[in-house]
């Protein structure tokens, strides 16, 4: 039934025995207990999921474990500096309000990191076309896309 | 020394959310129990059907299943079916039907996903294998899915013992009277309004893990849920037979609700008495379909409206019949969700003095239908609000000016249908709203629409809600089977940090925050140095939960009255330690003073007296500072406000974009602005959705579930919503010490409105059905121009 799987996750090594079928966030939630990343959908559409796979957001509930084979993972545990400072999108979101419930949260913060990269000067409606891939039922999105606004600012600053 | 600046009305940045931006939330999914073992539910594939067998022997042959149990097992075991917790009395004077809803299935099926059986293994994959294993024969029957169809003769029959689908058929107001001012009236505004069937889809789907320990003889169940007390109230009491101290149920950070997660599923129920029986902890996580399926749905209204006026647009009577779906079962609360929470709101912001309503429930082959944020109040606001534009449109009136001719001005107001208005000023926030939306500037934008080969339209809602329902007694006498207060408790440490206790449930709303702002406040100290703890019935003494936006002005005000009791002890140890009279002890912002002198001791330093009792005055008070309120508030609250809408509509596609959203609301007083901002945004975002994009389909003849995904029923994502200009309004609740009302529900209670009334406005149609998707729009355009 199992097959080894070996990656690196926020920076360690991990190795784990999985089924064929299992997904990658079932190995991240349940054999590595990294429970930040969540499932909110079983078709794709929510984002919850979210996770950065060798640098780029992808969901982790759309691939299975072995296709990770070797790929250097980052989950929401990982983003904040060690000593426990939040990452400028991270402080973005508090300060401008951007999560309530925060069930969607680590999702929307995982894909924002990976957009402000590529776009750190997007407008507005970049941003909100940007998150086509993550649903928030709680927010309205006004200030998400005020957090990823005020987030990308503060990464181009290298704050 | 006295602590600085007050922190109530300041956005203070939450508390919680730390935790939830590091990934270290704790929600049900995330708890993983020693030795537990995990559930999936067999589902009815059938809207109605007998359930002629079930077999279980090949789903036990699969590696890892331990258990599958069905309706049988329960009944034999005398586990109940679900409770519906509002009777409502009809207008026979008879109480509604009320059938069984078993937790199980019991010989039929009667909606798609009504839950058949259940597996239980040693893994996810495991339990899925031996529930496509599990071999059950139905016998498909006729379904009926459909509101305005349901209660017909003939219509396929869910109950024995409900004739015609009928739940009930309920009134409220006079009507002789309404009928009468009709015959009168100069003009009458009559609209045909569907209020569209919406799926509340909070982000974390509904989750419950069950444990039982053999040492204690207790349950826990871990459930993601808005009010854990009443839950295990409900099940213990109603469903298991079990005394409630056996049981404790924690709902951990809870993942969103809007009134999906305040009832008692039949999930809940089967895993906790399932870890006693195979004596494991026993997990069970709905998938989205799940959830599509098997969460109470909202809304659902088929109504007919109207609007009797003078010749100057003045008021003079409402009548409406509405025809309420509620699904294959009563949820916990559905049956005062198209009646006292609907009915009771017709008066709106206006004087009308007459009205009539009349609302028949019916039974459906669907999930069934409960509140969902707002539950019922925007279905009400959504008849008023559309009736009074369409009134203004066809007496040629300023859609402002027909409501200001209409406003309640004076203070309290009774209105004709059971609510007493303590105060408001809809003046206030229509202006405001007005103002805010640079209505003023909307000719030349619409000038610049038409240019561009665009349509605009304007839409208002003025809306009220009636939040923290209370209070009990009257509740009661209006079917309610449960209290409506809420319960706090004040625990100060002997060094003077403080930890308090609420019945209210925070699943997004940041109580964490908002009533640590009031705590410290009323105490004078640090934020820091107070926690809140909510949501496990082990640590809280009772709760009647969150729903309703009651937690501030219900549960909040429970808080105050146990930090009133905290001072009032601490000035008594005060005034033994300083040896004044106790009633010469000032209170002063984490200060105990003797008046007029500089004779003073610390909140600290009483604390520690408390519970360091050496220097105490042990003959007349008991050593500790700890101390707890329940509070019964004497009225709702009303919440009140203006939304005005911009809407831009492409002729072509039928594709409205929402251009602008302006809100003013009074929600009385705020402690926290950037959080009470927020709650409007995300309301405001539900209600666009269902005017816009949202709608649950069932199938008609196979009464199948057609929107069983986010890829087939859609919920608002970034691009479909603008920015939003909110602002607020303030007149103080006038009978509870905080002043506040409540701000939770109010955008989903007024944005479909609003929405509607801007979007036939640029179509230039009477009536559009939502969702307004491009499809829906276009044939309207298309038939407008046939004709
Ligand atoms: S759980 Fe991955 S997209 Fe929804
Ligand atoms: S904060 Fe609750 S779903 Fe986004």
């Amino acid at each position: 039934m199992g097959v080894k799987v070996s990656m690196t996750v926020n920076g360690k090594q991990v190795s784990s025995e999985v089924e064929e079928r299992t997904l990658l966030v079932t190995l991240i939630r349940e054999q590595l207990r990294l429970t930040g990343t969540h499932v909110g959908c079983d078709t794709a559409q929510c984002g919850a999921c979210t996770i950065a796979m060798n640098g780029k957001a992808v969901k982790s509930c759309s691939m299975l474990a072995m296709q990770a084979e070797g790929a250097d993972i980052m989950t929401i545990e990982g983003v904040a500096k060690p000593d426990g400072t939040l990452h400028p999108m991270q402080a973005a979101f508090k300060e401008n309000h951007g999560l309530q419930c925060g069930f969607c949260t680590p999702g929307m913060v995982m894909n924002a990191i990976d957009f402000a990269k590529r776009h750190p000067n997007a407008s507005e409606q970049e941003v909100r076309e940007a998150l086509d891939g993550n649903l928030c039922r709680c927010t309205g999105y006004h200030n998400i896309v005020k957090s990823i606004m005020a987030g990308s600012k503060a990464m181009a600053a290298g704050k | 020394m006295a602590m600085g600046a007050p922190l109530i009305g300041t956005s203070v940045l939450r508390k919680e959310d730390y935790r939830f931006l590091t990934g270290a939330g704790q929600y049900t999914d995330d708890i993983s129990l020693p030795g537990q073992t995990y559930a999936v539910f067999v589902r009815s594939p059938h809207a109605h059907a007998n359930i002629k067998s079930i077999k279980k022997d090949q789903a036990l042959k699969k590696p890892g299943v331990l258990a599958v149990f069905t309706g049988e097992d329960l009944a034999a075991a005398k586990v109940g079916g679900l409770p519906c917790g509002w009777l409502i009395t009809d207008v026979n004077g008879q109480p509604m039907k009320e059938p069984p809803h078993p937790c199980l299935a019991q010989g039929k099926a009667r909606y798609v996903g009504d839950q058949v059986a259940v597996v239980i293994a040693e893994s996810l994959h495991a339990a899925r294998d031996g529930a496509d294993a599990v071999q059950v024969d139905y016998e498909p029957l006729p379904s009926v899915v459909d509101t305005a169809s349901a209660g017909k003769k003939g219509a396929p029959q869910l109950h024995e013992n409900a004739p015609d689908n009928t739940c009930y058929v309920w009134a409220i107001g006079d009507k002789a009277a309404v009928d009468k001012a009709f015959a009168g009236a100069a003009h009458v505004t009559r609209l045909d309004l569907v209020n569209n069937r919406l799926i509340p889809n909070a982000i974390e789907p509904r989750a419950a893990t069950g444990a039982y320990s053999r040492a204690e003889e207790a349950y826990t169940l871990y459930v993601s849920n808005q009010n854990p007390h009443v839950e295990r109230l409900l099940m213990t009491a109603f469903v298991l037979g079990l005394p409630e101290h056996k049981v404790r149920v924690v709902a951990p950070d809870v993942g969103g609700g809007f009134g999906s997660k305040i009832y008692l599923y039949p999930e809940d129920v089967v895993v906790t008495w399932a870890a006693k029986q195979i004596n494991r902890p026993v997990k069970w996580t709905a998938d989205r379909s799940e959830s599509f399926v098997s969460d109470a749905h909202g809304r659902d209204h088929v109504t007919i409206a109207e609007l009797a006026m003078d010749k100057d647009g003045k008021f003079l009577a409402m009548r409406v019949h509405t025809t309420a779906n509620i699904g294959a079962y009563l949820s916990t609360f559905a049956a005062a969700v198209p009646t006292i929470l609907y009915a009771t709101l017709l008066a709106g912001q206006y004087t009308t003095p007459l009205i009539y309503c009349e609302v028949t429930a019916v039974f459906s082959n669907t999930a069934p239908v409960d509140a969902y944020r707002g539950a019922g109040r925007p279905e009400a606001t959504y008849v008023v609000e559309r009736l009074v534009e369409t009134a203004a449109r066809e007496m040629k009136l300023d859609p402002a000016e027909i409501r200001r001719r209409n406003f309640i001005r004076s203070f309290p107001y009774q209105t004709p249908v059971a609510l007493m208005y303590d105060t408001g000023d809809y003046d206030a926030t229509l202006d405001g709203a007005l103002k805010l939306a640079d209505v003023a500037g909307y000719g030349k934008r619409k000038e610049d629409s038409i240019k561009r080969g665009k349509l605009r339209g304007l839409g208002y809602a003025a809306y009220i809600e009636a939040c923290g329902i209370a209070p009990s007694a009257v509740a009661g006498s209006l079917g309610a089977r449960a209290g409506l207060f809420e319960a706090g408790e004040v625990r100060v440490h002997p060094t003077g940090s403080v930890t308090v206790f609420t019945g209210s449930h925070s699943h997004g709303q940041g109580h964490e925050t908002t009533f640590a702002q009031v705590v410290a406040d009323r105490l004078g100290m640090a934020i820091e140095n107070v926690d809140i703890v909510h949501g496990d019935t082990s640590k809280v003494l009772f709760g009647m939960g969150t729903y309703g936006s009651r937690s501030l002005a219900v549960g909040g005000t429970a808080i105050v009255m146990a930090l009133d009791k905290i001072i009032a002890k601490g000035k008594k140890i005060a005034a033994h330690l300083l040896e004044a009279s106790e009633s010469d002890i000032e209170y002063d912002r984490g200060v105990f003073k003797v008046a007029g002198t500089d004779k003073q001791k610390m909140f600290g330093e009483v604390a520690f007296a408390a519970y360091v009792p050496h220097n105490y005055p042990h003959d007349k008070l008991e050593p500790g500072l700890n101390e707890n309120a329940f509070y019964d508030p004497s009225n709702f609250t009303f919440p009140a406000g203006t939304y005005v809408c911009e809407v831009e509509v492409d002729p072509d596609t039928g594709k409205v974009t929402v251009d602008r959203f302006t809100a003013v609301d009074d929600f009385g007083k705020i402690v926290n602005p950037m959080i009470v901002e927020g709650q409007v945004h995300g309301g405001l975002t539900q209600g666009i959705g269902q005017a816009l994009i949202e709608g649950c389909v069932y199938d008609k003849d196979s009464g199948q579930l057609l929107t069983g995904s986010f890829m087939d029923y859609s919920i608002p994502r970034a691009d479909d919503v603008p920015s939003y200009k909110v602002d607020t309004r303030e007149t103080p609740c006038t009978h509870n010490p905080l002043g506040v009302k409540g701000c939770g529900e109010a955008g989903a209670i007024g944005a479909p409105a609003a929405l509607m009334n801007a979007i036939t406005d640029a179509l230039g149609v009477k009536d559009l059905p939502m969702p307004a998707t491009p499809q829906t729009v276009w044939k309207a355009l298309r038939a407008k121009k046939a004709a």
